[in-house]
């Protein structure tokens, strides 16, 4: 059984048909990456898979259970946890509140503060810091770990290396190798081609709202994902 | 002169309780609620019925009275509050503006005109005092109404650091929509802050009615002090509400040592140097009015 399954999903941003007619399955423990130009719909999705954009047709499964209709506060409690783009920190509270907030739901797992901060060790001086003061590397570690604090079945992660330093990615790619390893199910949206191919298991290609390719990324060429990226010879890639 | 500043200290007291609630709900919901003084007025007409009809002394018709004023809370936030926060800022303003009307008159319906105290119903409680070293007398129902206002603002801000409840509502008024991604009910959220912010009403309520006359359309005068303490200290702190309504009575009370007609002179020319004051540090009105964004 799929751990996550998007049947004919549609969403709108008022007039803008932003995700059409998507249809994706998610295997239990799978690692799958998400790419496609900007405006291709990858953050629609992924804000609707958390329950924070409400569909206009269409369902989501979770388990086998059907969730399109269940609020974002209870799919939390239910395994899915999004790290949204821009990591939306609470900035005037300190990294453990944020870290503590994560705990809400009241899921039961492995995860505390101290398995976060053994995670991301770059967090450890900065326990007590206001989020707002932190650099974009360590927002990017608290708002991961805010996700985790949930302890998720589903990990929904949109754009996590956006504005941070080269090295600063390189350390959190380091950090959620083990994650990756771990048995989480992961649905990555991410804008390095290179990086995305070498995170995940499989490719999804986004393109105007529609997957236009998907695939292992063993034996899926780049040039391919690049063609589909940018819709060229569309025929061709969606063959 | 120190007993007119030690009794507009007492005073202060009464205004940061009232004004707790009030800038409570504007820092967690982002609401100015124009029906807090009419609230506080409610509550103190509930305890006055409950004493001249059942006979319970109002220290005791607080157990009845507060988790009365909570539960009014939730429903507010529910039909009302919620609703209007979700069709703009100013919404919520018109809509408590115009509860404080119907509160206001379905009081003078029920009520009349007379102007009464929870006074009569605490015995020799409310003409008790205590000597203070220089022959100044304290009545002990504004000590207590002091004493109480700190441990409420104290309670507050420790319930909004230390407890997960507190931690959500924080949570919610600094970003619903993440508040929702990570487990939290923004409604659920809100409903709480509102109850918690209305048993404070109720406490004012009490403190008003002990420590002096209401009437029906006293409301009105409750809230605009409770707006300036919370404007003078600044929202958002404990000590700066609680500095806000000392010096704010203080004023009031050194300006009713000048002439008979000084008393509320005095405090709204306070408030608006100290609105002027602010306006101006934070570098010209435009400035000011945008700082939150």
């Amino acid at each position: 059984m799929s751990a996550l399954s998007i049947r004919n999903l549609n969403l709108h941003h008022g007039l803008l048909h932003a995700v059409r007619d998507v249809s994706l399955e998610i295997a239990s423990g799978e690692v799958v990456t998400l790419v496609g130009a900007n405006g291709a719909g990858k953050t629609t999705l992924l804000r609707a898979i958390a329950g924070a954009h409400p569909p206009s047709s269409g369902a989501m499964m979770l388990d086998g259970k059907d969730i399109t209709t269940i609020p974002a506060h209870r799919r939390v409690g239910m395994g899915v946890a999004l790290v949204p783009e821009g990591r939306r920190l609470f900035t005037q509270m300190s990294v453990e509140e944020n870290l503590e907030l994560g705990r809400m739901s009241g899921r039961p797992g492995p995860w505390t503060i101290d398995k976060v901060i053994e995670t991301f060790p770059n967090l450890d001086a900065r326990r007590k810091a206001r989020a707002g003061t932190l650099s974009g590397g360590e927002q990017q570690a608290t708002a991961i770990g805010r996700a985790l604090m949930s302890n998720p079945s589903v990990l929904l992660l949109d754009e996590v290396s956006l504005g941070l330093s080269p090295i600063a990615v390189e350390r959190l790619y380091d950090s959620l190798g083990a994650l990756m390893k771990s048995g989480t199910t992961i649905l990555l949206v991410e804008q390095d081609l290179t990086r995305a191919m070498r995170a995940a298991s499989r490719v999804v290609c986004m393109l105007e709202g529609r997957i236009v390719l998907e695939g292992a990324t063993t034996n899926l060429p780049r040039e391919k994902v690049t063609e589909a990226y940018f819709g060229l010879n569309r025929e061709r890639a969606m063959a | 002169m120190i007993n007119t500043i030690v009794q507009g200290i007492l005073l202060g007291g009464y205004y940061a309780l009232i004004a707790a609630g009030l800038s409570f709900m504007f820092s967690v919901m982002r609401i100015i609620n124009l029906a807090h003084g009419s609230l506080a007025v409610l509550a103190a007409y509930g305890l006055l019925v409950l004493a001249q009809t059942y006979g319970i002394s109002p220290f005791l018709g607080l157990l009845i009275v507060l988790p009365a004023m909570a539960v009014l809370g939730l429903i507010l936030q529910r039909l009302v509050l919620d609703r209007a926060m979700r069709a703009g800022q100013l919404v919520p303003i018109l809509a408590t503006f115009g509860l404080a009307i119907v509160i206001d008159n379905t009081l003078f319906e029920f009520f009349g005109a007379n102007t009464r105290s929870l006074g009569n119903f605490i015995g020799a409680l409310a003409y008790d005092s205590i000597e203070l070293p220089g022959k100044i007398y304290v009545g002990k129902v504004a000590v207590g109404v002091f004493v109480l206002a700190v441990i409420v603002l104290v309670g507050l801000q420790l319930f909004l650091s230390f407890t997960r409840y507190g931690r959500a509502i924080r949570a919610t008024a600094e970003d619903p929509d993440t508040a929702g991604l990570v487990g939290i009910n923004a409604r659920t959220a809100n409903a709480v802050a509102s109850a918690i912010a209305l048993a404070t009403v109720g406490l004012a309520g009490a403190a008003l009615g002990m420590r002096v006359t209401f009437t029906a359309y006293s409301g009105a005068e409750q809230l605009l002090f409770a707006f300036e303490a919370a404007v003078i200290g600044g929202t958002g702190s404990i000590w700066g509400t609680l500095i806000g309504g000392i010096v704010l009575a203080v004023a009031q009370s050194i300006g009713a040592t000048v002439s008979p007609q000084g008393f509320l002179p005095a405090g709204h020319a306070i408030f608006f140097v100290v609105l002027l004051v602010r306006i101006w540090l934070a570098g010209g009105l435009g400035a000011f009015l945008t700082r939150r964004a």
